[in-house]
């Protein structure tokens, strides 16, 4: 890829200042993005499809909610636990989302540690960040399971909307099937960058090309998107 | 090392900011955890869970994914488009209205 780079990528380019600047970049000949690689700007597109995605998700979950005579479950009690003889609500799914945010955290410190060229810390939050990732779909496993032993369902539920359950399964499930990918994609990455592939110019088993330590940053991009999501699936699905 | 250079932009940051930020998603997550733990309700609810929301979203839409260093033409290409999920939203919303509206005049009575 190196070699092949565009000169146009690597000069700084002359950046006016605001919406000018903007404008000058998109009547520009060849390519609107200066200054960024084609992985990371597929990346960026790539997600705002997703965005689309779980955008008519929420908002087939919104149309069905606003529209149905029955009363919706309460999440807030659904999704309570007893924990040491105390009753908290929704207190699985504020641990899930502490987990998750810590798992950004840690994606965004071993991004800054990419480019810095440091392997082994690169390499280690990385793990950090897949190990709580993986420990964010073992609770989701725990909490189907307990909704499903009691009685869940996509197509009813014991306590109002029937709508409940569809909308459960299909926004987390999707959501926990990101994470799932997420999971597996640090590892391999967490994998290549221990090896030192990308200090040493070995080539990819499946592409055949050298790789470059912005596949951390673009990782970790799809990774924070995992946890945007969340934001938005906790505010709208479990609190509203 | 030509790649780097072009990158050196988003280096820069010091530790420090990420750990101020995802202490700031800690805080906020924890803000709207009680606002369901205290179980505010109406409109005082439903503001506090969007503003924390956005706020979330926002700041790790900003620092964590950079989007704050990028050139312009990627954010606007980025974040523009999902406006117009608004625009959706606000259409299902006049369409669930009139669902409603349905089922309540012509099926409820009955059951």
């Amino acid at each position: 890829m190196n070699e092949a780079a565009p000169s146009t990528l690597n000069t700084k380019v002359g950046q006016a200042p605001g919406w000018r600047g903007m404008v000058a970049d998109w009547s520009s000949d060849q390519q609107a993005f200066k200054n960024v690689s084609w992985g990371k700007a597929m990346m960026w597109v790539f997600l705002l499809s997703d965005t689309f995605i779980f955008g008519t998700f929420l908002i087939s979950y919104m149309t069905v909610r606003m529209s149905t005579t029955v009363p919706w479950p309460n999440p807030s009690e659904v999704f309570a636990l007893e924990i040491a003889g105390h009753h908290l609500p929704l207190i699985l799914i504020a641990i899930m989302t502490f987990v998750l945010i810590s798992s950004s955290g840690t994606m965004a410190m071993a991004v800054n540690f990419g480019y810095r060229r440091d392997r082994r810390k690169t390499a280690i939050l990385m793990l950090l960040t897949a190990l709580l990732g993986a420990a964010f779909v073992g609770m989701q496993a725990f909490e189907w399971s307990k909704l499903i032993a009691e009685g869940v369902r996509p197509w009813g539920n014991p306590w109002g909307a029937e709508q409940f359950g569809s909308s459960f399964f299909m926004i987390t499930g999707f959501h926990g099937t990101h994470v799932t990918i997420g999971v597996i994609f640090l590892i391999i990455i967490a994998r290549k960058v221990w090896r030192g592939d990308f200090d040493d110019g070995r080539r990819g088993f499946f592409t055949s090309r050298k790789g470059r330590y912005e596949v951390v940053e673009i990782t970790g991009l799809y990774w924070h998107f995992v946890d945007l999501v969340w934001v938005f699936i906790f505010a709208l699905f479990y609190l509203w | 090392m030509a790649q780097a250079a072009a990158h050196t932009d988003t280096q820069q940051h010091p530790i420090r900011l990420y750990l101020v930020v995802w202490l700031w998603l800690f805080i906020l997550s924890a803000c709207s955890y009680l606002v369901d733990y205290f179980g505010l309700v109406g409109y005082l609810r439903w503001s506090l869970i969007l503003l924390f929301m956005m706020l979330k979203a926002g700041l790790i839409v900003a620092v964590f994914m950079h989007m704050a260093w990028e050139r312009l033409a990627l954010t606007y290409a980025i974040l523009v488009p999902p406006l117009v999920l608004m625009v959706f939203v606000g259409i299902m919303v006049l369409e669930s209205n009139y669902t409603l509206f349905s089922r309540l005049a012509f099926f409820v009575a009955g059951s």
